[in-house]
């Protein structure tokens, strides 16, 4: 970037539904319910609204061809203009960071953004269109899933660093921990590292508890300019930073042990914040967390902890909601659910409500300033990053 | 104040069926014309826009598919799921920030892989409350067509000579796909798909792509060619076929205010040189002009007859044949129309260039059976 941006841009509400299993409300009403929280969290009503973001991931799960066009009205888009950007599993970030350039544009003062997923509807599992984001001629074949994938990934990002299961293991025992505090979370629990071990191998090395599970739910956020956020809200959460960035979908040919497209995301959202030193700068973390051993990559990626390092750092208890950098306090998707875009923006209302001091019982001890929300997709291959401080 | 430009634009030629190419090899193409263009490389672009839809593309969560062939592999790109004038404005507000220079769009089809076009139309309908009744949703174009037709009173042959005009038009595009010498009696012969919709007045589908390169005034100013964007504007009305309101195009009123508000066109027939319009069914080419305040209301199909809209007409529109003469192409086909539009406004457009065109706008619709739509105006610049 390294250009002078015209206008700040604030997130001034938030919203989150819960997020369940099967959810007997339609994608529409999950929506409407996410947006309704939001604004009236921002003390504003639909017709304050300029421009709407509508996120979700594949149109698969709901079956819907056009999905946000069926989602539109649920999420106050009638007669307004909304766009849907789209990153795969990355796109729950980067919808705050679409509401972003809508507003600092100069072209709306106001934005819903509004994510939306229910995977549910796809039966027997979403595995099944999981499927269909390989290629057509090369691998969906092969009958690969998620967690095959995933599986070479954490394979060999502990090869290369010489992590034990264990170590891993700790990240589903702090998350799902985490999310006993959170009022939307679908599977919170105390759990030991060996009854995460003990848990079903779904792929190896990729166990049950390691896993994220197929959810229901949406969120929301309200973003406006700075004249409207100074005007109507008491404890605007600026956006200092965003950054996104997609590899090559010939996912084969890379080196999976570290997300080089999530350094640099982070890195693009770092210069726009002026953050030279990010573990220092930073208060606060969201990483994604589908799976276990994701936050601890991700964190890597991320500039706040060195390659390797980022286990070692949470067996210390450094990623702790008490710790030197909490990391994933709302639960995570390992703890709150996973309802792809949703969870991107769960981790945006979660920064927002501690920024705020809002968080109650999830509150870090720490004061904190400033932190950092990640979210990752596609054939792992994105990373988007918005970086909010108060 | 003219933020945004255009600087490049690279048209692969529409056509049927394209079983030689695969899309990856048709958008390469497209992005290297495009660069070639605007004179710059991969590496000048700080920020890429695609426009693609999944079940068009028989893959889930396409945006992976997209930086490779593009030469965006680690740099900032997302996709729209939205026409291709809605992946411009996501660009164009993307620069508006301040925060980039150059911005990158592309969009493509290759809708010849699809065997059912009609069932994936379907799966837009809502599950609930319409999926169940098992009609095309052509269905839809037609109850809006009739309900144009009683309002207006227009007769059949009136979109019969639509389609003639504009496939004759495409002759000479050479990117159209679909070029024809047509009489109103051949459309007429047609089936019907859904009365008074015939199979001939319905645009046919094509395989092609398009990109475009937008930059901001720096960039722009040391560009001989480049054309500003003066306006944009994308809307939902009424998202849902049991509120939309019939035989108008509400959405496209919507983007017109806006977007002329912008430019600062306040008599569109007297201010505009060239318009582009989505005419991927006749009737909706007549609400989309009429919506534009090209025409007044239930007037258009008049105001066509008498050669307003013709070539040496008052606002010349379709000149590039638009969706019924190059092709019907989901997201992209209005953005062929877009880089025609530019070709105009540079004076590269060859057979089909007007005298001189200063203002040329392009507006598009998101097809059935959506009430959403975009459009831009464009200037002549330097």
């Amino acid at each position: 970037m390294g250009l002078k941006l015209r206008r700040k841009v604030a997130v001034i509400g938030a919203g989150l539904t819960k997020f369940m299993r099967r959810a007997l409300e339609t994608g529409r009403e999950l929506s409407f319910y996410a947006a309704r929280q939001a604004l009236d969290s921002a003390g504003l009503r639909f017709n304050d609204i300029e421009s709407v973001v509508i996120s979700t991931a594949p149109d698969a799960f709901d079956g819907v061809h056009m999905k946000t066009e069926w989602l539109a009205d649920g999420c106050g888009s009638f007669h307004r203009p909304y766009l849907r950007g789209y990153v795969g599993g990355g796109s729950g970030v980067f919808a705050l960071i679409q509401g972003w350039y809508m507003v600092a544009s100069g072209m709306f003062d106001t934005c819903l953004v509004v994510a939306e997923e229910k995977m549910s509807s796809c039966q027997p599992h979403p595995q099944g269109a999981f499927n269909t984001i390989f290629d057509h001629t090369l691998e969906r074949d092969l009958g690969v899933n998620l967690l095959w994938i995933f599986a070479l990934e954490m394979n060999r990002y502990m090869q290369v660093h010489k992590l034990s299961l264990e170590e891993i293991a700790l990240v589903s025992v702090k998350n799902k921990k985490n999310a006993l505090d959170h009022p939307s979370a679908q599977i919170p629990k105390a759990v030991t590292v060996e009854e995460v071990l003990a848990s079903e191998v779904m792929a190896w090395p990729v166990h049950r508890l390691m896993v994220s599970p197929t959810t229901d739910g949406a969120g929301a956020v309200v973003m406006a300019s700075e004249d409207v956020a100074r005007r109507v809200c008491e404890k605007p959460v600026w956006v200092e930073g965003v950054g996104w960035c997609l590899d090559s979908a010939f996912w084969t040919n890379r080196d999976l042990y570290y997300p080089d497209y999530v350094e640099k995301a982070a890195k693009m959202a770092y210069e726009m914040a002026g953050i030279t030193d990010p573990r220092r700068e930073i208060h606060i973390a969201e990483p994604y967390d589908p799976f276990a051993y994701k936050e601890l990559h991700h964190l890597e990626g991320l500039g706040l902890a060195d390659r390797g390092q980022a286990p070692k750092l949470l067996a210390k208890g450094f990623f702790d909601r008490d710790g030197d950098l909490p990391s994933c306090p709302s639960g995570g998707l390992l703890g709150v659910g996973n309802p792809i875009a949703a969870a991107g923006i769960m981790k945006c209302c979660e920064l927002f409500w501690q920024l705020r001091g809002e968080a109650g019982k999830r509150q870090v001890s720490r004061p904190v300033k400033r932190g950092v929300a990640q979210a990752w997709g596609d054939l792992m291959q994105v990373g988007t990053v918005i970086v909010l401080g108060v | 104040m003219k933020d945004v430009f255009i600087i490049g634009v690279g048209v692969v030629p529409a056509r049927p069926l394209s079983p030689d190419v695969s899309y990856r090899e048709l958008i390469f193409e497209a992005a290297t014309k495009a660069y070639e263009d605007a004179g710059i490389t991969n590496k000048d672009v700080e920020t890429f826009v695609a426009a693609s839809e999944d079940f068009n593309e028989g893959v889930s969560i396409f945006d992976e598919y997209v930086p490779d062939q593009i030469g965006a592999v680690l740099k900032p790109v997302h996709t729209i799921g939205g026409d291709g004038l809605m992946a411009l404005a996501a660009a164009y507000l993307q620069i508006a920030t301040g925060g980039f220079r150059i911005a990158f769009v592309e969009s493509h089809s290759k809708l010849s892989n699809l065997l059912t076009p009609e069932h994936i139309e379907e799966f837009a309908l809502d599950p609930i409350y319409f999926r169940n009744t098992r009609l095309d949703p052509k269905f839809l174009a037609g109850l809006d067509m009739q309900s144009y037709m009683a309002r207006s009173f227009a007769p059949c042959d009136a979109f019969a000579n639509v389609v003639c005009a504009h496939r004759k038009n495409a002759m000479k595009n050479p990117v159209a796909g679909y070029p024809a010498s047509l009489t109103p009696e051949d459309v007429l012969a047609t089936k019907p798909v859904a009365t008074p919709l015939l199979d001939g007045m319905c645009a046919k589908p094509a395989d092609g792509a398009c990109c475009v390169i937008l930059a901001n005034r720096d960039v722009a100013e040391a560009c001989k060619r480049a054309v500003a964007v003066d306006g944009i504007a994308f809307y939902t009305a009424e998202p849902h076929p049991d509120t939309w309101k019939w035989g108008c195009a509400t959405y496209a009123e919507l983007c017109a205010k806006k977007a002329y508000k912008m430019a600062g066109i306040e008599s569109p027939e007297n201010e505009v040189d060239l318009v582009e319009a989505d005419d991927r069914f006749p009737h909706k080419f007549f609400e989309h002009l009429e919506a534009l305040r090209l025409s007044k209301p239930f007037e258009a199909y008049k105001d066509f007859a008498n050669g307003k809209f013709s070539k040496k007409g008052q606002v010349p529109a379709n000149l590039s044949g638009g969706h019924l003469g190059i092709g019907m192409m989901h997201e992209a086909t209005c953005l062929y129309q877009l880089a025609f539009a530019v070709k105009q406004l540079r004076g590269e457009a060859g057979e089909a260039q007007l005298g001189k065109v200063d203002c040329a706008v392009v507006q598009s619709w998101r097809g059935l059976p959506t009430q959403t739509g975009a459009l831009a105006v464009l200037r002549r610049w330097g």
